[in-house]
Order: C-alpha cells, then structure tokens, then sequence
C-alpha cells in the first residue's frame, strides 16, 4: 500500500520525485561551492607568493610558490644583494627560496611553541574533562543523585557565561596564583569548560547502554568499579571517543580566554595567526598556510564525528 | 537506583567463582552512595573553582571601584555606583542595541536560510551526505580564524569578494569596503556569522524533518492535501521545537559573540560593530576598570541567564501542544 502511495504520487514528500530530487540537489550543491569558496581561497592563497596574493585584480591563476609556509616556520632578515652573493651556497631548498627576495634565514618563527602549545592544552584538556566527565556522568546516569536536575543544569550554566566576562576574575585570580600565561591555567580553564559539555554527551551515550549488562556483571560478583571498568566503558568507547573530540575541537579553536589570558608562554594557535607580520602589514601568504595547518585537523575531525555531531552541538539535546 | 541490584544482596553463594571472595569484597567495594559522590565532586569542585568562586568575587567587586591600573590605590565599596553609572549610560544602551540587532538579523537569516537547506537536504538527493559535510564545514571552524581570514576575502582591492560583487553588479570593487563603512560593517559582521552558522542551523532542523514519521505523510496523501498545505499543517508545526531550540542556541552564543568580530571589525568602523563583549573587554582589559566591568558583566550574565529561562518555558509550552 505505503509503496503504491508513493509511487504514484509525484508530489509527496514523502519521497521527492525525481525532479523535485534535481533541482534541490542543483540548489544544495550551489549553496556548498558557494560556503567553501573562502576557504579555498584561503588554501590557494596560502602558496601564493607575497605579490600575487595582495595582486589588483585578485589572482586566480598564479605560479604556486612554498614562500608562505617558509615564511611561516622561519625569521628573516633583509640583506642586500652583495652580502647575499658573497655567502656560501644555500645548502636547503627554503634558503634558496629565500634568498631569491633578497632575504636571509635568520631563525625559526614561534609557530612550533604556539602549535606545541595548542597541542598540549587541547589534549591535557580534553583528557582531564573527559576523565571527570566519564564519572559524573556515570553517577547521573546510574544512581539516585539528590537534586540531580539542578546539579546538571548548574554544570550546563557555567557555559553560558560570556567568555569575556569569565576572564575577568580568572585574570585576578590567576595573578595571585601565579597561573597568568601558564599552560597549566589554561588548561585548567578549558577543562572547566568543557567539563560541561562532557557531563551533558556522557550522560546521553551511557544512559542508552541496557542496564541489564551491569546487573549481570554485578550479579556475578563484580564490583560497580570492575562493572564500570569492564562493562560499561567498552560500550561507551564510541560516545566517549566523540565527546573527546568536541572537547579537543573547543580547546582547539578557543580564542577570547586565550587571547586575554596569555601573552606567550602558553599562547595557543588562535589568538597567534592573525599576527603573523610580514614587512608592511600581515603577511597574507604565511597567514594563509597557518590557517591551512591549524584547520586540516577540524575537517578530518567532522568527516570523523559527522554522526555525532548533532548531539554535540546541543550538549546531547537533540540525539537523531 | 531501584532497579540497580546490589551486589551484597542479590550474590548467591557457589553460582559464580568471585563470590567464593565476598566477604573481601564487602570490605573493598564501595557502596553506591559513596561512588556516586566520589564520581561526582572532582566535577562539581572544578566548577566551583573555576566558576562559581571567581563570580562571587566578581560579585563582590562590582560594589568597587577598583581599577587595576590604579591597583595601589585601597579597595573603596561604592555601593550601586557601578550598576547606576551603567544602566544611565547612552553609550551601553547603544552597544546593547548593536547588540540586539545582530542578534535579531543573523538568527533570522540563519534561520532562513537553515531550514531552507534542511528542506532541500531532506529530499534525499543523490550525494546529499557528501554535500551536507561540506556545508557543515565553516561552524566547525575558530571564530577568531574565520575573523581573521575574512578580512583578507573582503579587502577593498586585493579581496576577492568585492571583485565578484563587482562581476555581478558593475558596482567598481574598490569603491566600497565592507569592514570600513558604516553603513555596512553592521550587516558584514550579520554575513560572515550566517555563513558561519547556517549550517548549524540545518543540521538542527534536519533532525527535525527526520523525526515525522512517515505515515503523517501519507494520511495527508489519502486526504489529498496539497504539498502546500502538507507543509503548513504538518512538517511545520512539528519541526517548530527544533527550530526554536536551534533559536535558543544561536541568540545565547551571537550574545556573548566576541571573537568573530573582535578580528573581523574590531568594533569599527567607529563603534558601528561594537558589540557589548567587545565593550566588556575595553572596560575590563584596557581600561581597566574592574569595578565597573564586573558590574557590566553581571548584567549581561543577567540578561542571558533570564531571557534563556523565559525561552525555555516558551519552549516546554510548545513542546506540550
């Protein structure tokens, strides 16, 4: 009946006809060129060289050049072209690279400690929160919590604070600690918030694992820590390993707590790329392969989480 | 917790072997209760660390003048100073409306366009996950890169945008610029953030369009309702919850926005953009003035915290229909 129903009506949208199939896969598939334009833009800009890529008109077809990821790894120095001529031959493909503007490797730029800083806060983060959410969310979910709804609804508040608003305090508290500028502050500070978020996806994937496994488990003389260990978290493995990643995504990508908070020592990726200074002005080409780098990891990360991701961007609201 | 077995209890002697070591285990395992708790505080004393004791002393501070580039100068309690001084300045009310109108148009259009897509998507084209991925791509991104890079994309001259724009309309590219002019920055800061957060919107409403069972559909069909009115007897009134949920969700984060902006127009031209994070920051961290920006602070967390909860009922309301 359902299959004679549909076929035979065109229009139901209960399934699309072939046409009405078309023409929203044409409209879609404009709107999607349309929204990665900017990034492509950004990707061919950043093997650009320095003149192309602020070129009047703006260059579509250029002559792809390294200059901007060499630029972004290293500091130069203008020389002039005496001096250049008078050096030793250049012993490395960027040196030569170089020197054909005239300029003269002089050190490593801070791109390494900031992405290293990236690194080791958006996963001492990530692991922190997830490890504390693990067990928080267990308790809400498994056993009788006295005011749990308000419990979870003050975790899930904390988040709606305006970032800006939060650091104020933090800064001064921060300076008495000494924790200013200090991976351990920030790390501290992105596992309280992501906390939140953890709690909320955590409760979700451990409240759709049966119950009745445990009870088995607890039955055969397990205790609730071995039942957990051996039990639960197996099945939770996948909704812990996406949770995980929306931690790792916002300690990645966060940028007020880090640009306020931090100067150097623990400056992360963020608040860094949009200073990346070239001689008059930012250097677009070097700007654009920092962007290119920071952002390789996101995507693969969405294509990993695309099932997910619903869950995860309305704390667990929303499930499928 | 009623359902959950207790292991003490429900142990029957010789059926399993680690029961041979019960009376060991009674003494090692925890009970629920003290699990519970123990799984529990390390959470709740990271947020009261990291949270709740920094607000009350913000709390505490807002009744102070303290300015921290004046920090040698002793803590005066100035009562609701702060909070009047704000409250009557027509500067705060006017970043409060830039506010407020950012708020207004970026949801609205991202809820257009949102939905529209989602309806499209939903008619299970060939290809549609591919695409649907893509589309996804900007909301997964730094705000504070995607700042960044658009002001590259929306140069006068060496930008490509203006450029196209130009194809289209014959408007001259660099006779106008989109982060510079007051008239336009406002809907600048509006475009970059739809862009950035139609597809948030989407996936929400997707989810929506998924949920009505089929055979809604095919009642209508029998009564031979139109796809017109198909569409405004059923999948609207049913998607209605996701819509606004995907509302709630936007207005809160577009309410805080700091880091898009700060990088795109950094408040100007002027102070067209200046959303009111933005003014928290320059009070707070370059003036300042830690007295009065907790103080502003508070009522914005205020302001968030009471219209999130008024949105919420409206939301159960709806929910309940």
């Amino acid at each position: 009946m359902t299959a004679v129903l549909t076929k035979s009506s065109a229009h139901s949208i209960v399934e699309a006809s072939p046409r009405a199939k078309i023409v929203a896969g044409g409209l879609v598939i404009l709107y999607a060129v349309i929204t990665i334009l900017p990034l492509l833009w950004i990707v061919a800009t950043a093997f650009k060289s320095q003149s192309d890529a602020i070129a009047y008109p703006p260059k579509v077809i250029f002559e792809p050049t390294l200059e901007g990821y060499v630029n972004l790894f290293t500091v130069r120095t203008r020389q002039t072209p005496d001096f250049i001529a008078k050096l030793p031959p250049p012993e490395t493909w960027y040196d030569k690279l170089v020197r054909q503007r005239d300029m003269v490797i002089a050190g490593p730029s801070k791109v390494v400690p900031r992405f290293v800083n990236s690194l080791i806060i958006g996963f001492g983060s990530t692991f922190l929160a997830v490890f504390l959410g693990t067990l928080a969310a267990y308790a809400f979910s498994r056993f009788r919590i006295p005011l749990a709804d308000d419990l979870l609804f003050f975790i899930l508040s904390t988040r709606m604070m305006p970032p800006v608003a939060v650091a104020i305090p933090i800064y001064l508290m921060y300076r008495q600690l000494n924790l200013t500028d200090t991976r351990l502050g920030m790390i501290l500070l992105y596992t309280a918030v992501n906390v939140s978020l953890a709690v909320w996806l955590l409760k979700g994937f451990i409240d759709e694992i049966p119950r009745e496994y445990e009870e088995a488990a607890l039955v055969d003389g397990y205790t609730r820590l071995q039942a957990l260990r051996k039990v639960v978290l197996p099945q939770a493995v996948t909704g812990i390993a996406a949770t995980a990643i929306f931690c790792l995504i916002f300690s990645w990508n966060e940028y007020a707590f880090a640009v306020l908070l931090t100067s150097g020592e623990a400056q992360t990726m963020p608040p860094f790329i949009p200073f990346i200074i070239g001689e008059g002005g930012q250097d677009w080409p070097a700007v654009a392969a920092a962007t290119t780098l920071f952002v390789i990891p996101i995507v693969l990360f969405t294509v990993l989480l695309r099932k997910h991701l619903l869950r995860g961007i309305t704390f667990g609201a929303v499930r499928k | 917790m009623t359902t959950i077995l207790q292991p003490d209890d429900t142990m029957i002697p010789g059926v399993s072997e680690p029961a041979k070591s019960r009376a060991t285990r009674r003494v090692r395992g925890l009970s629920d209760r003290t699990i519970a708790w123990l799984f529990v505080a390390p959470t709740i004393a990271l947020l009261l660390a990291i949270n709740i004791f920094p607000l009350v002393w913000m709390i505490r501070l807002s009744f102070t003048s303290l300015n921290l580039s004046m920090s040698y100068l002793p803590l005066r309690f100035v009562g609701l100073d702060n909070f009047t001084d704000i409250l009557t300045d027509e500067d705060v009310w006017f970043r409060l409306q830039t506010t407020a109108q950012f708020v207004i148009w970026s949801v609205a259009l991202q809820v257009v366009i949102g939905y529209g897509l989602a309806l499209l998507i939903n008619r299970q084209f060939r290809g549609h996950s591919f695409w649907t991925t893509i589309i996804l791509l900007p909301m997964m991104l730094s705000p504070a890169v995607v700042g960044n890079f658009w002001t590259l994309l929306l140069q006068p001259q060496i930008g490509p945008f203006n450029y196209l724009i130009s194809m289209f309309t014959g408007v001259p590219p660099s006779s106008f610029s989109m982060t510079g002019q007051v008239s336009l920055a406002p809907w600048t800061i509006v475009l970059v953030d739809t862009w950035m957060w139609a597809p948030y919107v989407m996936l929400i409403c997707l989810a929506g369009l998924r949920s009505i069972p089929d055979y809604i559909y095919e009642a209508a069909e029998v009564d031979r309702a139109s796809a017109w009115r198909q569409f405004w007897s059923i999948t609207l009134p049913m998607t209605v919850p996701f819509l606004m949920l995907a509302v709630l969700f936007r207005a809160i984060e577009n309410f805080k926005m700091f880091d898009m902006v700060n990088l795109l127009t950094s408040g100007g031209p002027g102070s067209t953009t200046e959303l009111v994070s933005i003014t928290l920051k320059r009070a707070a961290f370059e003036k300042w003035r830690t007295g009065y920006s907790s103080a502003l602070a508070i009522i914005l967390f205020v302001t968030v915290f009471g219209a999130a909860n008024i949105y919420v009922k409206a939301l159960n309301k709806v929910k309940q229909r």
